[in-house]
Formats: structure tokens, C-alpha cells, sequence
């Protein structure tokens, strides 16, 4: 399956759902900082991995495929709640990568330039969280071809 | 004033990956966002800025084990979604909860 980008989607989000994401991220990194502040890098640098945007934009993903559905004519749905936890599965892997991203940035801070060493971090991240999420593409595609029905060709 | 600094920040960069999750398809990629670094490049940049590299690299050690929490919490809540049918407001929230037990758990084991 092709990675694709679709500006459109940001039309369909509302000015006040940008805002709330903006002041939970700006908050959540002002309760870090004062976290560490009052209790130590060691507990403040457990906030480094908080899941702060995940809640929100799983609740948007629910609400847009159930606005969808209404408009469509179907009133109940449960398709919102599964666009939110296929949302879920992608962030538990690219949390896997955040644990990558951590121990790179732990081991290699020390030693190297910190900017160098924090955009190679980044980049482990979405290459890791990528190459996870293919992985797993792979797999469902190989179990799937593994299950299905052999076909009659004529 | 560096509370703001850190609050325009984190709000900026978290706002930035967030819109990338946005924009990309399929979902099941654009999900890989929601678990991005968005919080933890803003509070290292500034933790460097003001406290050095030792005091970084301690936060970076223990983000492993907030990473390992958020691992737990996602699956927690792709299990309560896609297999219960809960909605996603109360149950994302309230799997914060898991997220907490886990990192204060691991916490205590592992880095206290």
C-alpha cells in the first residue's frame, strides 16, 4: 500500500480542533517542564513519552467518520471507533520507535552535538516506526494469501 | 518567560505533527504520528538551552520507559476500540490511567 498525502483532509478540520491541539501540546510541555523542575529529570523525563495528542486526535477521528455516516444516512456507526483504534495501532507502533528514539538520544547526547544528534534521532523514529508499520502490512498480506481459498483457473 | 517560550513551542511542534497525521493516508500510517516525538524534541531543545546534556540525556533515559507506557496504553485502547466498541473520547482518556501505572511502575522498578 502507497503512502499518500491528502491536503483535503485539512478542510474538514475546524479552527477550534487546531486550537485545542496547540494549547494540550503547549500545556503538556509546560507540565513537563515543571514536573522535572519539581521532582527531577528522572520523573520529568517520563512526560517526554505522555501520550498528550494521541486522546485527541483519536476523539476527531471518531467524530468526522460518525459525521460522515450521518450525512450518508446511517445514524449508528461503529466505523469511528474503529478508524480510532486502527489510529491506536499505528501510534503503539510508533511508540515502539519512541522507545528507540529515547535510547539514542540517552546514549548518544554525551558525546555528539546535541541538534545532530536529535534530528538523527527523529529520523531513526520515522524510519523505525515506518519500516514497523510495513512489517505488519507484510504480514496481514502474506496471513491473509495464507487463508484464502485456492482459486480454479480454467 | 521561558514558560511561554515552552508553551508556544510544544503547542507549534506537537500542532506540526499532529497536521502531518492529518494529511497522510492510509490511517493505519498516519496513526504512526500520534506516538511522534513532537513533546519530547520541545522539551529537550529547551532542556539543553538551560540545564546541559547530562540533565537531557537523564529525561532521555527515562522517556524510554514513558515510550514502554505509551506501548501498553495504545494496545489497551486498540483492544477497548476495535474489539469492545468503546468510543474513543472516554476510552483514550481513561487509559491515561494505564499509561501512569505503567511509567510510575517501571519507574519504581527499574529507575528509582
Amino acid at each position: 500500500m502507497r503512502i499518500q498525502i491528502n491536503l483535503g483532509s485539512l478542510r474538514r478540520i475546524k479552527w477550534h480542533e487546531y486550537l485545542t491541539r496547540f494549547v494540550l501540546g503547549g500545556a503538556v510541555t509546560v507540565a513537563t517542564g515543571l514536573i522535572a523542575r519539581s521532582y527531577g529529570p528522572v520523573v520529568g523525563g517520563l512526560f517526554l513519552a505522555f501520550p498528550a495528542i494521541f486522546p485527541a486526535s483519536a476523539t476527531l477521528l471518531d467524530k468526522h467518520e460518525r459525521e460522515k455516516k450521518r450525512r450518508a444516512g446511517i445514524p449508528h456507526t461503529i466505523r469511528g471507533r474503529l478508524a480510532a483504534a486502527l489510529d491506536a495501532r499505528g501510534a503503539a507502533m510508533g511508540a515502539v520507535a519512541l522507545t528507540a528514539f529515547a535510547l539514542l538520544v540517552w546514549k548518544l547526547l554525551p558525546l555528539y552535538n546535541a541538534a545532530l544528534v536529535l534530528i538523527a534521532a527523529l529520523g531513526l523514529w520515522l524510519a523505525l516506526a515506518t519500516f514497523i508499520w510495513r512489517l505488519r502490512k507484510l504480514h496481514v498480506y502474506l496471513s491473509r494469501r495464507r487463508t484464502a481459498p485456492p482459486s480454479h483457473s480454467t | 518567560m521561558l514558560w511561554i517560550y515552552r508553551f508556544f513551542l510544544g503547542g507549534a511542534i506537537v500542532s506540526l505533527f499532529a497536521v502531518t497525521g492529518d494529511v497522510l493516508r492510509p490511517k493505519g500510517f498516519a496513526g504512526l504520528f500520534a506516538a511522534a516525538p513532537s513533546v519530547a524534541l520541545a522539551t529537550l531543545t529547551l532542556t539543553l538551552l538551560n540545564d546541559g546534556k547530562a540533565y537531557a540525556a537523564t529525561e532521555a533515559r527515562s522517556m524510554m520507559v514513558g515510550a514502554i507506557a505509551f506501548l501498553v496504553y495504545a494496545l489497551a485502547c486498540v483492544y477497548l476500540m476495535a474489539k469492545k466498541h468503546f468510543k474513543a473520547a472516554p476510552t483514550t482518556l481513561t487509559m491515561l490511567g494505564v499509561w501512569g501505572i505503567c511509567a510510575f511502575g517501571l519507574w519504581s522498578l527499574l529507575l528509582k
